[in-house]
């Protein structure tokens, strides 16, 4: 079964700036691996239910407890740039 | 003999016969790391002062009284994708190039409790996908057995670490084979345990229903020693079994008379190398010599096994991997706009196996494409799961070659992606119903590389998982060393 | 030929719980920035939420207070987005099993009350909060874009309306009921202007009698009740001129400028809106069985609809009942104690909705710390109803009860405000009146009946303004016609 794939549609998806070499490359690569993929689709899966948890539990919640946070200077260090205490990146091009 | 080649239980009893320090233990693994590193790439990063800060402390316990356990003062080696608090944790990606975690992974939290010593941070396949450690940003790791070819993978460095001495056990993390397999392919023991047995929280996901993280030693005793020190409800990790842990150790000793074998039929036949397939046969033979009464079990959906694997682990990596943004932390490769910046910073800080595997996934997470692939592949996983309901129905234990193949070349498969994904095919059924699986190495090939056996169990049946491996550990005598480096 | 506008809201509400949604950190406002942050919120490598169990009975609250029913398996799904303030990139949300789902709320908008359906209320997490920099602080102008992530993570349930407002005043009053209830059950601070109760409106319009529905534009950034029905009226004109001009409308999100009171388009983002909505794999589905939910009911507080209903059993009217129900929770219980020791529910209500609130508020007092008992309630309404006090003593008995001088018959007394009762009294003071005031019974006599008022204020100052005027009023007139 020969795969339709929008690379391009996938790759903004993805937020992956790839050049048109690259998401050939890709475009191809998907195909085989999702024609292989698409087995999963021969079997009769009427009426079957997606898996949950394997040991099959429910319900696990915490109480809602205050704990420390972290150091933000720690945090911050770790920041591609920071000013004021803030995380700085540049301006958003839409909204959310 | 180096202290660097000790199995964890003959090191433990010497620090406690006071033979030889912890400090001379982390001595003798880093010493061993100094030969090897240049040529094998086992580490990412080596602790060295950490580690022989550990040590003084463990010796100074031991001294006065403080016995940690089996574990206490023992060097062990650190998959780079568990976080450790203030030492660098890449998961072999440029995009973390740098990234200090403010936090311990609770499992590695839970090693330190129990007095091991980290030595360092091992190399893996970026974000742990792969299955040759040949996908590290940082340069691919090489099996002690023959350099020239891979450790396996994702945790080859772990791997490689433990069969070359310079770590005496390992975390390594398992989400489709990548403890089973490099074990395997490395002459190791390695296990995974049930899904929600040991806690995720500092684990770096990959795919969130499937990872595991678990241990890489050279024994089964010492894969349950490490393992029961990281195994246990964690309240941070919400999928974590919350009931008892089982006592890994209960059935040990009680050989296999009596026991139901099932070897697989979808894991033999073409594809399978001559020489596993006979080891593996006759390891089966050698089991119902001691009385386990063997069959063949048909487990039809595991043809499919892998396919619903390749949807299901890239799409929750799709949106595992989104945080890599460069907004807080990590890699940051500039942009006019956020946007950009985003985008820029994903395609460069990310390789190609990973990006590959985000757009897999991203594809088949899409509108219009979700239930044919996603949907589909989860409930084939509920198909899979029911099969091997019904086979332990009829044996105990499923039994198969951990890998189709021993150790291939460097280079081999990397062109071919999926040639490189089938090296998980007997692996991933396991990881997919959640269920736990160990790989025991059972001899060398006429090369003199390693070949593994798997065991799997139903969830939770670790300690008949352990019993059974313990009886083939014991059966195949397997105590060869590496050959492929120096000393 | 007219229009109908077609508008549905989606309501935010953000949760007052002590820590977050999933992790320890503290939900609390105007904080220095990035200070209640953790590897979980932050979306730290390695790091996994694990649900807030108060957040789940709190929402279930928010959903049976709705009339909802709750989904007995219930589970969280990945909603996928890039965003620089999400800082997993996925919002951990609710997609085809919500917490709770098909219910309704009855609103009242010029006496009609009409039931708007429910379609679902699910739990999510809040992102943090951008602030743009430079082109005053408009998205498409900043140089530059901070982020805070105190607010990422904070427990928000989304409560989303079928398409049955009709008007903007149905949808105001929507708002406002959904915002009373929130805060009725306390689980949210509801205050529109800090943002933790947020409104989005999505208005369409069709030909009035059509079925179908029009083009469906989101409207945001509405921070008050008044804004909100702004922003709908101006949408629903903009619509109907676009059309009526034969145009065509663009399915889209426009954001309300409260300044210049119009709605304005944002820049789309072309081919984002798949969400790729998944499981979310660190969290197991969450079952909330009958037991729970009766727990959960047992200690949810009277809300609103039940109230007035309640009320309205009681003989209560109308408009009485939804003043009732509006006023200060001391008043209230003040109403239920007053109806358990017998009083006429009618009576009491009109009392506390009138002059008992003018007092507190006259008077500047907090409605909780008011002296007036339920029983002493009771006692001043059985007096009116008897003739002992007049409507205008009854008040100043109030003043005197609310002032703490004592019960209801000790401050008629003290204040000398009793009315004559006893009809012998009264009828000799009448019979002095008649036969002192010649020329008005004559007058009386003669046809001029109106003089009568004349002769009862002549009793009412003879008895010093304690007799019951309506008494003598019929007593004056039976003593003149009878002779």
């Amino acid at each position: 079964m020969p795969i339709d794939i929008d690379i391009s549609h996938v790759a903004r998806l993805a937020r992956l700036a790839l050049d048109d070499d690259q998401l050939e490359l890709y475009r191809r690569q998907l195909g085989v691996i999702l024609e292989h993929a698409a087995r999963v689709q021969a079997l009769d899966t009427e009426g079957v239910e997606p898996t949950g948890h394997p040991l099959g539990f429910t319900n696990a919640f915490r109480d809602d407890e205050v704990r420390p946070s972290l150091d933000r200077e720690v945090v911050l260090a770790e920041a591609p740039e920071e000013r004021d205490g803030y995380f700085v990146v540049p301006p958003a091009l839409e909204g959310p | 003999m180096s202290l660097a080649d000790l199995t964890i239980t003959e090191a433990a009893r010497g620090l406690r016969e006071r033979r030889f320090s912890s400090r001379e233990l982390v001595d003798a693994v880093l010493e061993r790391a100094a030969q090897t590193e240049a040529e094998l790439h086992a580490y990412l990063t080596l602790d060295h002062e950490g580690a022989r800060r550990a040590a003084d402390q463990a010796d100074e316990e031991l001294a006065s009284g403080t016995d940690r356990g089996p574990l206490h003062g023992i060097p062990i080696a650190l998959k780079d994708n568990l976080c450790t608090s203030g030492v660098e944790t890449t998961c072999a990606s440029q995009i973390l190039a740098g990234y200090h975690p403010p936090y311990d992974a609770t499992a590695v939290r839970r090693l330190r409790e129990a007095g091991a010593v980290p030595v360092g941070k091992t190399n893996l396949d970026e974000f742990a996908m792969g299955s040759s450690t040949e996908n590290s940003a940082y340069g691919p790791t090489r099996n002690p057995w023959d350099p020239d070819r891979v450790p396996g993978g994702s945790s080859g460095g772990s791997a490689a670490a433990v069969a070359a001495g310079s770590a005496l056990g390992a975390l390594g993390s398992d989400t489709g084979g990548s403890i089973r397999q490099p074990a395997s392919l490395c002459g190791l023991v390695g296990v995974k345990p049930t899904y929600g047995l040991v806690s995720r929280y500092g684990l770096v996901a990959f795919a969130s229903s499937l990872d595991q993280i678990g241990p890489l030693a050279r024994t089964v005793e010492d894969a349950i020693a490490i393992l029961e020190a990281i195994a246990g409800h964690d309240p941070a990790d919400a999928t974590s079994w919350a009931g008892e842990v089982p006592d890994f150790r209960a059935e040990l000793g009680r050989g296999v008379e009596g026991l139901r074998i099932g070897t697989v039929t979808e894991l033999s036949g073409d594809g399978y190398e001559p020489a596993v397939s006979e080891a593996v046969a006759s390891m089966v033979a050698e089991l119902e010599a001691r009385g386990a009464r063997v069959e063949e079990v048909s487990l039809p959906t595991f043809d499919v096994a892998l396919s619903a694997y390749y949807l299901i682990a890239p799409a929750e990596a799709s949106a595992n991997l989104a945080r890599f943004d460069g907004v807080r932390y990590g890699l940051r490769v500039p942009g006019a706009t956020t946007e950009e910046m985003m985008a820029r910073t994903r395609a460069e800080g990310f390789g190609p196996e990973v990006i590959r595997r985000i757009l897999l996934g991203t594809y088949a997470l899409s509108a219009g494409y979700y239930d044919a692939f996603y949907g589909q592949a989860h409930r084939v996983r509920t198909l899979i799961a029911r099969d091997f309901a019904r086979a332990y129905e009829r044996v105990d234990v499923l039994v198969s070659p951990t890998s189709p193949t021993v150790a291939f070349p460097i280079g081999e498969r990397t062109e071919d992606p999926l040639a490189m994904y089938l090296s998980d095919i007997c692996t991933i059924p396991s990881n997919l119903a959640g269920h736990p699986a160990i790989s025991i190495p059972i001899g060398l090939d006429d090369a003199g590389l390693p070949i593994g056996f798997q065991v799997m169990a139903p969830a939770l049946a670790e300690p008949l998982l352990f019993r059974v491996a313990a009886e083939v550990e014991r059966i195949a005598g397997f105590d060869a060393r590496p050959t492929g480096v120096a000393p | 030929m007219s229009w109908e506008p077609v508008i549905g809201i989606e309501v935010h509400v953000e949760l007052r719980t002590d820590s977050k949604m999933f992790c320890g950190c503290a939900v609390s406002f105007g904080e220095e920035p990035n200070v209640n942050i953790c590897p979980v919120c932050l979306g730290l490598p390695g790091s996994l939420p694990v649900p807030n169990r108060r957040a789940i009975e709190w929402i279930t609250e928010i959903g049976l207070a709705l009339n909802c029913r709750i989904s007995p398996v219930s589970v969280f799904h990945r909603k996928n987005y890039f965003y620089a303030d999400l800082p997993k990139n996925y919002q951990i949300s609710q997609y085809d099993v919500p917490v709770a789902h098909d219910g309704w709320l009855e609103i009242t908008v010029d006496g009609a009350t009409r039931r708007i359906g429910i379609e679902r209320a699910h739990m999510e997490e809040d992102t943090g909060k951008s602030i743009h920099l430079g082109g005053g602080g408009r998205i498409h102008s900043a140089e530059a874009t901070l982020l805070d992530f105190n607010r990422a993570g904070v427990p928000l349930v989304e409560v989303v309306s079928r398409p049955d407002l009709r008007s903007a005043a149905e949808a105001r009053a929507y708002a406002q009921e959904l915002r009373a209830i929130v805060a009725e059950l306390g689980v949210s601070d509801a205050r529109l202007e800090e943002g933790s109760i947020r409104f989005d409106a999505n208005v369409s319009v069709r030909r009035s009698g059509s079925e179908d529905f029009g083009t469906k534009v989101e409207i945001k950034n509405m921070n008050s009740f008044r804004s909100l029905e702004r922003a709908i009226d101006f949408e629903i004109a903009r619509q109907v001129d676009v059309l009526e001009a034969g145009g065509v409308l663009v399915q889209e999100t426009r954001h309300w400028d409260e300044e210049a009171g119009v709605t304005r388009g944002m820049r789309t983002k072309e081919g984002s809106s798949d969400y790729r909505y998944f499981t979310e794999p660190d969290l197991v589905p969450m079952v909330i069985d009958e037991r729970w939910q009766d727990e959960i009911r047992a200690r949810m507080p009277e809300l609103p609809a039940a109230r007035r209903a309640r009320y309205r059993g009681l003989g209560v009217d109308p408009q009485t009942a939804g003043a009732l129900v509006g006023a200060p929770e001391a008043f209230r219980r003040l109403f239920d104690e007053a109806v358990e020791a017998g009083a006429d529910a009618r009576a009491v209500a009109n009392w506390i909705t009138g002059e008992l609130v003018a007092w507190a508020r006259r008077e500047a007092v907090d409605p909780s710390t008011v002296a007036v008992t339920g029983a002493g309630l009771a006692e001043l309404v059985a007096m009116v109803a008897a003739g002992e006090l007049s409507a205008s003593a009854a008040k100043d008995v109030l003043d005197g009860m609310a002032r703490g001088e004592g019960s209801a018959r000790q401050v008629a007394e003290s204040r000398d405000l009793l009315q004559i009762t006893d009809r012998g009294a009264i009828e000799s003071a009448v019979d002095e009146v008649l036969a002192e005031q010649v020329e008005a019974v004559q007058r009386y006599r003669s046809g001029e009946t109106k003089v009568v008022g004349f002769l009862v204020g002549q009793v009412m100052r003879a008895t010093g303004g304690k007799a019951d005027p309506r008494a003598v009023n019929e007593l004056i007139r039976a003593k003149l016609d009878e002779a």
